[in-house]
This record gives C-alpha cells, structure tokens and sequence, in this order.
C-alpha cells in the first residue's frame, strides 16, 4: 500500500475539496507558495480567487473569512504558528462562533482554521509552541486534533463541509507521521467521534493529537506487564463521551495524557465528565500534561522537560494500576 | 433630486427620530433592559447613504446601529420586539439592540465590538461578487473605531483586492466621552489616502447631502471594485447610552450641545418638504411605531429552555450546565 505523510493529507483534503466545491477557498500567509507545504501546488491548480495569499492581516482576513462565510462561502484560514490563535481569538469566538444565535439562526459561519506545526516544532520557543486546542474546546469551537494521516484527511474535509467555524490543529509532532493507507478509502471521518487506538484491559489511555503515538508505543513496551487500551478522541469539541465511557467501563482506569497546560485544560475536563457519569473507577485517574500556565523555554532539554513524555506516562500508567 | 426621493429620506430621518424616542421610553419604562445607545442626531447618516444603496447592497453597523438596521429596511416592529427581547423580534430575542440583524434586507448585523464590521463586510462583498453580483457593501464606525487595528487592515484588504466597500465613518466628536481631537492623530481622510482610498467629507446633518455623496461613491466603487471612505460628519444629541444620565458624566460643553442640536436632520430635510406632505408623513409614522410598540410588548417572551437554540448552524446540542 502506497504511504500517505500527514502533511500530504492535509494538502490532499485540501485539493479535494477545492476541486468538489467551488464555495471553498483558501486564505492565509505566503500559501501560494506552500511555504508550509500544505497548500503546495494548490495556487497553480486552482488560481487566484481560490488561493488567495494574504497581507500580515491576520485580525482583518479571519474577519474577512467570516463575512465571505456569512454571504454564503466555506474558506479555510491557513495560520503560519499557533500563537497567531490568540492574535485572532476575538475575530472567532466573539464574531463566528456568536454569529449564528445572536442572529436568532439567521446564519452561519463555517469557516475552518487550520494549524500546522501546533505545539513545539523544536527549538522555535516561547511564542512558536502552544498548543491552544483547549481554549476552543472551552468557548465551544469545534475543536478537531487528528493524530494520523487518515484523520488528518478525513477531518480537515469534514471540517470544510461542517456548518459551524471549526479549528484544526495539526500537531508539529504529528506532520512526521507516515502511514500505509489506501487512498481510494480516504474518506470524511465524523466529528466528534473518538476511536480506540489499541484495545486493552488494564486502564485507558486518552492521548490527544501526536501523543497517540506516545501512547501506542508505551503500551507497546508495557504489553505483558499491564495491558494499555489507548483511546483516540480526535475531536476535542463536541467529544465522544459515550466512546470513552465505554471504554473506561470496561478498563476501569484511566490516564490522559495532553499536550496543553493543566489548569482548565481537555484533561481535567476528561476526568471531570467521566466522575460526574459515575464511570466506576479502581483507582483515582491520573492526567499528563504541560505544567499550569507553561511557556516553552528554547534550550531543547528544557523545552522536552516541559511536555508531555513517554516517561511521565509510563509512570502515571504505573501509578493507577499500581494495586490492580 | 426627485419631490419622491426628498420624501422618502425625510421618510427616514423621521422614522428613526420617533422609532429611537420610543425605545427611549420603553427604556426607562423596563420594557427594554440593558439600554440603548440612541442615534439621536445622526440618522440624517444611515438615512443618506441607505437611500444610495440598492436592496440587495449589504451593511453591517455598530453598538449605535438601530438607524443603519431602520435605513436599509428592517421591519420597525420586529426590531422593537428585538429591542424588547421578544421571541418575534428580527433575531427572535437573541440580539437585542447591539446585534439587531436581518440578513433578508442586508444587514449583517450591528456589531457591538467596535470597528469590527470593516473586515466581516470586506469579506461578505469580496465573497457576494465571486459568486456573480455587483453588490456593493457599507460598513458603519464611529471616530473612535479609526484606532482600531483591524479595521485599518480591513482598508488595506478591501483596496489591494478591489472590493467594493463604502467605509463610512460617523464622526460624531466622540468616542464615548473621548473627543476625537484628543484621539486621532492625523485625520480619518488621510488614513484612507494611505491605502489609496478616496475620500469624501460630507455634511453628515444633511441627508440629500450624504446620499449624494454616496450615491457617487457607490457608483465608482460598484464600476470599479475600489473602496471608497465617506467621512460623515455629524452629532450626538443625546447620551453616549442610556445609562450614561445615571452617571452624570460631564464632558461636553453645554454650548456645543446647543449648537450642535441645532442642526437637525429631521428639520433639514423636513423644510425641504411642503407642510402638508411632512404632516402626513409624520402621521404615518405615528401610526406604525404605535403599532410596532403594540406588537413589540405583545410578542411573547422565548421559552428558556430554548436559550442556546441556534448557537450552532450545524445542529449541534450543547450540553447543558448542569443536570
Ligand atoms: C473594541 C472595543 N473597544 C471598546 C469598546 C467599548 N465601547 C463601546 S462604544 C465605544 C465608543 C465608540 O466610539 P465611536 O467609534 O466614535 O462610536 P460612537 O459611540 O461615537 O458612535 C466604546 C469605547 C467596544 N465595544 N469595542
């Protein structure tokens, strides 16, 4: 089977979607070009009014997306770091996402934003490696974090074709990752729908984004010891509480393991959720995740020190099957 | 211009004069909560650049937007039934008075965050033209909204992609207490020069003045595709909003109030018209605001458990906050 980047995928569901519906288009900076190489070879496919390279105008082209999305458009914004996220917080939440009920149901806005490189991309610091997912989630975005290259397709274009303002963050950690994939079986993956990585029997492992990969490979070292069921959620808003119930209930333990800071963050919302539902569990849950309020340090021990690591999870893994 | 069009500006400049005198009322009464932020004094603005603008032209306003709602169209009674936060209202209670929208006439909205409309319009004609039309787009802001970065790259947007937008600045004198001379450096024309954006000064009290300037504007701009900035100005008569009597702010000269009241809109255009014809458009707007004040306060309140209804376009349930 032919191997598929997660790069290649993004840039894929791109072209598939420009190339299905002429009211997608695509914005952002220096995406003629793909300096990303998201968008590579999409300028000369599909032209000027379909791919159109902004100015550094970020606040007045999100806004700008959601007027075309208004009178009817789907663009997709192409942001060149995550931080740009917090430059253009107010054009999404305060504007997109409240359009549509203050409106009384008189529009919608589906704009989709995508991230590249979320996270630390290594050795680009403080104001290049944040991994915002969990401020959509919280004001209620659609918030999707594929960990393969097949989600990463699948999401991105059900994302395009969803009615709501969507943000995809693409973990710089994750646009490594090559898989075998049939591409004839590319398909639209759901919304809000999690998925087990690897069934196990011992804890669940919730892993967001590149940390599924994490994930899989400790459970990997551990088979034998404890068996690792890892669990997926692909989208961070609306979530799959029913699929990681299900899966809690069978394992009765459970680890999250996120690449965003502890206070407020998807994880402790995650061990919220499942306590308020009664999910009888054997042990108290444990979560990894950056540390309250975390700005990545540039020295690269430093900036690893601060993330999520293999480490930490085995240790957490340890802890909550420690009397089972 | 015409005897009709004369009438029909008049039309408008009355409309909003009564229809912002009524939910004054209906403010202190408590019928609406929350207040307002009356155009008392500028409606001669929305009045004369809608009268320039075709059905299907959009715009979209600001925090004091009920005029640029009224001037393109929207049914007076169901904005006061917004205004009320009736289920009947254009954004069936959801809006209120800062978010009044009716995208059935072309308004996208007014928009409380100020200078926010410049670059949703930008977009939404930028996307309106892609499809085929020839519309143009106007976006309303106040003195204060030219401080604002994003509108300003909202200028640059809309001139390097030669979108048709009218940005059309209401220069009032303040920003909320803040005099503009305290506030702009420069001047607002000059910021369009910048970005090569042609400007005009109008005389925002008059309102055959105002549509004529934007008549011509929109003319270029729907030939050419080239924005076009119409600095209007104008005068508050009345309080920033209605809470601001309760905190006696003092910043204006009394004076000034005086002389600014002085030229008024609603008397400029309505001595341009014969008495007979006035009174008997004064009478008909009498009647429809009491109708609308009549369908606004009988519109039935929404039902809570509707609250988040509509918060997304896709059908998404939101869960709730508690059990
Ligand atoms: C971005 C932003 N900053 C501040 C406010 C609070 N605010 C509401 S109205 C207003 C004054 C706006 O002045 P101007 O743009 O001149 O419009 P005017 O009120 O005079 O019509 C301010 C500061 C806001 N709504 N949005």
């Amino acid at each position: 089977m032919p191997r598929l980047s997660y790069l290649k995928a993004l840039n894929r569901a791109l072209g598939d979607e420009l190339a299905r519906d002429d009211d997608v288009f695509l914005l952002g900076e220096d995406i003629r070009v793909g300096a990303s190489n998201v968008t590579a070879g999409l300028f000369k496919r599909f032209g000027p009014d379909r791919v159109l390279d902004t100015p550094l105008s970020e606040q007045a082209f999100t806004s700008f997306a959601t007027g075309a999305a208004l009178a009817g458009m789907r663009p997709v914004i192409e942001f060149q770091i995550p931080s740009l996220l917090f430059l253009v917080f107010e054009q999404i939440v305060n504007h997109a996402h409240k359009f549509p009920l203050m409106t009384g149901g008189q529009c919608a806005a589906p704009v989709t934003y995508l991230v590249p490189g979320s996270g630390s991309r290594t050795g680009w610091a403080g104001q290049h490696s944040d991994h915002p997912y969990s401020l959509f989630a919280h004001v209620g975005i659609t918030t999707v974090v594929p960990a393969t290259p097949a989600d990463a397709y699948g999401l991105l274009v059900s994302a395009i074709r969803h009615d709501d303002p969507v943000v995809v963050f693409a973990p710089a950690g994750a646009l490594g990752v090559r898989a075998d994939v049939d591409f004839a079986a590319l398909a639209p993956v759901p919304l809000g729908v999690g998925a087990v990585r690897r069934a196990g029997t011992d804890v669940t492992v919730v892993a967001v984004g590149h940390l599924v990969h994490d994930a899989l490979a400790v459970a990997d070292d551990l088979a034998g010891t404890v068996s690792v069921e890892v669990f997926d959620p692909r989208t961070l808003y609306p979530f799959d509480w029913d699929g990681l119930a299900a899966s809690v209930t069978r394992t009765g333990r459970l680890v999250v393991v996120d690449d965003s800071n502890r206070s407020c963050g998807i994880a402790g919302e995650i061990i919220a959720t499942l306590a308020e539902r009664g999910v009888p569990l054997a042990a108290p849950p444990a979560r990894v995740t950056r540390p309250d309020g975390a700005v990545l340090p540039f020295a690269q021990a430093l900036d690893r020190a601060v993330q999520p690591s293999r480490e930490q999870l085995t240790a957490a893994i340890h802890h909550v099957t420690k009397d089972g | 211009m015409t005897e009709p069009e004369a009438v029909r500006l008049y039309r408008t400049v009355r409309l909003i004069r009564r229809f912002e005198e009524r939910a004054i009322d209906l403010v202190r009464s408590g019928a609406i909560v929350g207040g307002i932020h009356p155009y008392l004094g500028q409606e001669g603005v929305a009045a004369g650049v809608c009268g320039a603008l075709r059905a299907d032209d959009i715009v979209a306003g600001t925090h004091r937007g009920h005029g640029h709602v009224l001037a393109k169209g929207a049914d007076p009674a169901r904005m006061l039934a917004e205004l009320c936060g009736r289920a009947n209202g254009l954004n069936r209670g959801r809006g209120g008075s800062m978010h009044a929208a009716d995208f059935g006439v072309g308004v996208y909205g007014a928009n409380a965050i100020v200078g926010a409309s410049g670059a949703i319009i930008t977009g939404a004609v930028w996307a309106l033209r892609r499809r085929g039309g020839d519309q143009v787009g106007v976006s309303f802001f106040g003195d204060g909204a030219v401080n604002e970065g994003m509108l300003l790259e909202a200028f640059n947007l809309a001139a390097l992609w030669r979108v048709p937008v009218i940005f059309v600045c209401e220069d009032n004198g303040y920003a909320t207490t803040m005099p503009v001379d305290s506030a702009v450096a420069g001047t607002v024309a000059g910021r369009a020069e910048a970005f090569g954006i042609r400007s005009t000064l109008v005389d925002g009290q008059d309102p055959e003045a105002v549509r004529d300037a934007t008549a011509a504007a929109v003319d270029r701009a729907r030939a050419s595709g080239a924005p076009e900035l119409i600095e209007a100005r104008t005068y508050r008569f009345d309080a920033h909003h209605t809470f601001e009597h309760a905190v006696r702010l003092d910043y204006r000269d009394p004076a000034e109030v005086t002389r600014g009241r002085s030229r008024d809109p609603v008397t400029i255009q309505g001595d341009r018209l014969p008495d007979e014809v006035r009174e008997r458009v004064d009478t008909e707007i009498e009647d429809l605001l009491a109708g609308a004040v009549e369908f606004a306060l009988a519109g039935p309140e929404p039902d809570p458990a509707g609250a988040l209804d509509h918060l997304y376009a896709s059908g998404l349930v939101a869960r709730t906050g508690s059990h």
